[in-house]
């Protein structure tokens, strides 16, 4: 793991479920697979603490556990999954378009929660949603559990694997820790549960303000004491099918752009079809004659099979994309649809980091695959100073490479053809890898400012916690007006900034992880390609 | 040999035509200090994208923030005592929902080992943790009067036991609470309050009882 990787995912560790876990985290992610005692030894911490934090981490799927010979256990950090976390927002988001609300707060549940049972996530959602519905309104388990059915059935949640019964007669002592599978044809499969009841709103004496301590608050023990039906079937949100879900999207808008509306709806169809056959990670769709696609369409486009044929003719001989096989049946190459949107964002940020002439020379380069410092300058039509500055400035930052053709076998310097080529999947790592180190800086930078405006923050909550407790008791306009005075003008103002930059830096975070997103795709393809 | 030729003078080994500089061209200068940590650029950033949906995802984003942390999943590290008891701290205790794993599925030695002993008395110390404060200080002062009247001396000995077992129980209980809570189901509470005469309701308080007994301890003792 590079550096960049491990302080983003100290960082995103550290946020999300504190100082303690995070320390152990990242320790596991520097060393690898480690047991028990040796993590507390090594960090520092406690026992205790280190089985708390380890029962965390493997309860998010960010950590996993094996026996390994001898009977000890160790545990094992993903890093890759760490840095997941970075994309909770944008997978609620996407189940929200798909399957609105409800949709949205079962994945936010399965999420924050890492896994749960289909029982207690359904209860859950139901609450909430019963919580936004108007008085006397209540939610129905059903209506929640049928949209869990349709993410199950369309892969967007997975079962985890699970302990396998094992018979009573196992001699031998039962193993230090349960080896968990899952079978293919298990995964989706929803347990046939009747899950019968409303949500229930909370009782509005249980909301009182926020600062008593609520311990009089019955505890819910009666809860535990029913079986459960599901028990023991834990779901997860199946990240995998969601990056599908994105990468789709990104294609789709990529020939939207390019070409028009219908061409993107073709490719839209195309996918759709092989969403649930093709697994994720293969490189081309299922090969689709042009017949099944022109009956998959959706309604509302009414173009004949000529024109279809036609469109398809020339999303084939797109020279740029190559996205489709030539032949029917049609397949798309997933493999160079990646390539071209990463190379495409490896354009734009020459393009915005150096200028438009040097991006001239990048797409040059790109296109010719080898050039001489000579050809460059001819072809590029820049004069010969201002083109070696600025490949020299390219190849500092590993956006160009230089390839060496010797002409004798001595390689001396005077006799050898120095050629400027751009190597796609090194330049992206490269790029990646500042991408993870600007949002590491990102994230810093926004703790940074929260952590300045702390005092005045919190002097704010406060007076917006006295107002709303006022208003509740029905205070007059005069006093509100007096509170809300008690935060100076100056301090609204610097407020007002923190606000706004805390938004920015925040939606930076954002649309840098829409870049990493892409850009792993494609390394992960080259790498599955090899 | 024909490389030695320009012994004491600049020659190159190769041909800086290829390079891309001219013979006798003023080269740039040699660069003697890593380049400066923040450099200026020359090009403007692109603005971000704005939209409902970029909205969305952002609210979306800040709320998951807040709600991670009040998820039982966040483990706070245990802070150091204050030297002040703010008054305020006492109220903005934050409830936490237990939470507890599927023990099934982990590795034996993450479970928490069981101490019979002080199991009971652990999760009574999270009990009273979460009872308000005020019926704490009420029996900590009761305590206190009926101590006073059984002597000075014996009082603040009593005392020092009584806030050493307490801390030492609640800490224990701090660690293991959220995940004993399971296994003291079984255990009898009546059985336990026999092993002893004090009532255990009385004193199971880490912080608050820590600073409320020194300053009564300052006052007693002259």
């Amino acid at each position: 793991m590079t550096q960049a990787e491990i302080k983003l995912c100290s960082l995103l560790l550290q946020e999300h479920f504190g100082e303690i876990v995070e320390k152990i985290g990242v320790h596991l992610i520097r060393t690898g697979s480690q047991p028990l005692r040796v993590i507390a030894h090594d960090t520092g911490t406690s026992l205790d603490q280190v089985k708390k934090a380890l029962c965390v981490l493997i309860q998010h799927n960010l950590v996993i556990h094996r026996v390994h010979k001898r009977g000890v256990v160790e545990y094992e950090a993903q890093c890759s999954r760490v840095l997941r976390m970075l994309r909770y927002p944008r997978y609620i988001y996407t189940a929200k378009t798909l399957y609105s609300d409800t949709g949205e707060l079962l994945v936010e549940e399965l999420l924050l929660n890492g896994k749960m049972t289909m029982s207690a996530v359904v209860k859950k959602v139901a609450d909430r949603l019963t919580e936004t519905m108007e008085d006397g309104k209540n939610m129905d388990y059903a209506e929640v559990s049928n949209t869990f059915v349709r993410l199950a059935d369309t892969h967007f949640v997975q079962r985890c694997p699970v302990v396998p019964a094992t018979e009573n007669s196992d001699p031998g002592p039962p193993p230090p820790a349960p080896t968990l599978v899952i079978s293919e044809k298990d995964m989706y499969l929803v347990p046939k549960l009747s899950l019968i009841g409303k949500g229930k709103r909370r009782r509005s004496s249980d909301e009182d303000a926020t600062g008593e301590p609520k311990a009089k608050r019955p505890k819910h023990t009666s809860d535990n004491k029913e079986p459960i039906p599901d028990d023991g079937i834990y779901w997860q949100a199946n990240l995998d099918r969601f990056h599908q879900h994105f990468r789709d999207q990104a294609i789709v808008s990529a020939v939207a752009n390019r070409m028009d509306q219908t061409s993107s709806e073709i490719v839209r169809t195309m996918l759709r079809m092989s969403e649930i056959t093709t697994s994720s990670s293969a490189p081309f769709t299922q090969p689709l004659s042009s017949n099944e696609i022109f009956r998959s369409l959706p309604v509302g486009y009414n173009i004949s099979k000529q024109v279809l044929d036609q469109y398809l003719t020339l999303l084939a001989d797109d020279p740029a994309k190559t996205l489709l096989s030539d032949l029917d049946p049609r397949h798309e190459d997933l493999h160079k649809a990646l390539g071209c949107l990463s190379t495409a964002s490896l354009e734009s940020v020459v393009q915005e980091r150096f200028g438009s002439r040097c991006a001239r020379i990048f797409r040059l380069v790109l296109q010719k695959k080898h050039l001489e410092q000579k050809q460059v300058e001819d072809f590029a039509m820049i004069p010969a100073k201002e083109a070696k500055d600025m490949l020299y400035k390219m190849l500092s930052e590993n956006f160009i490479s230089l390839q060496e053709i010797p002409k004798t076998p001595d390689h001396a310097p005077s006799r050898t053809f120095y050629l400027y080529t751009v190597n796609i999947p090194s330049a992206a790592r490269m790029l990646l890898h500042r991408c993870y180190k600007s949002v590491a800086n990102l994230i810093e930078r926004r703790q940074f400012e929260t952590k300045e405006n702390k005092r005045l923050l919190e002097k704010s909550q406060r007076v917006e916690a006295i107002i709303a407790s006022m208003q509740a008791t029905g205070a007059e306009e005069a006093q509100l007006q007096e509170i809300e005075e008690m935060i100076t003008a100056p301090e609204r103002q610097q407020l007002e900034t923190l606000k706004r930059n805390v938004n920015k830096l925040d939606a930076c975070e954002i649309q840098v992880d829409e870049t990493i997103f892409l850009l792993e795709s494609y390394i992960e393809s080259t790498l599955k390609r090899q | 040999m024909a490389g030695n030729k320009g012994r004491g003078r600049a020659a190159y080994t190769f041909n800086i035509e290829a390079v891309g500089f001219s013979r006798g061209e003023k080269l740039p200068d040699v660069v003697l200090k890593p380049p400066p940590l923040f450099p200026d650029t020359d090009y403007k950033p692109v603005p971000l994208k704005t939209g409902e949906g970029e909205d969305y995802v952002l609210a979306l984003k800040q709320e998951l923030r807040e709600t991670m942390k009040r998820m039982p999943y966040f483990v706070e590290t245990p802070e150091e005592k204050q030297d002040i008891e703010r008054y305020s701290k006492r109220y903005m205790k934050v409830y936490k929902e237990e939470w507890i794993p599927d023990w099934r599925r982990l590795p034996r030695e993450l479970m928490p080992r069981k101490k019979c002993k002080k199991g009971p008395k652990s999760k009574k110390a999270k009990n009273t943790d979460k009872d308000t404060s005020l019926t704490n200080t009420a029996d900590v002062l009761k305590k206190i009067e009926e101590l006073e009247k059984r002597g000075d001396g014996e009082k603040s000995d009593e005392e020092n036991e009584e806030k050493e077992g307490s801390k030492e129980k609640s800490k224990e209980g701090d660690d293991e609470d959220e995940d004993d809570a399971a296994d003291q189901e079984e255990y009898d509470e009546e059985e336990q309050e026999e092993e002893n005469d004090y009532i255990n309701s009385y004193f199971e308080d880490g912080d608050d009882f820590g600073a409320d007994s020194d300053d009564n301890m300052d006052e007693a003792t002259y």
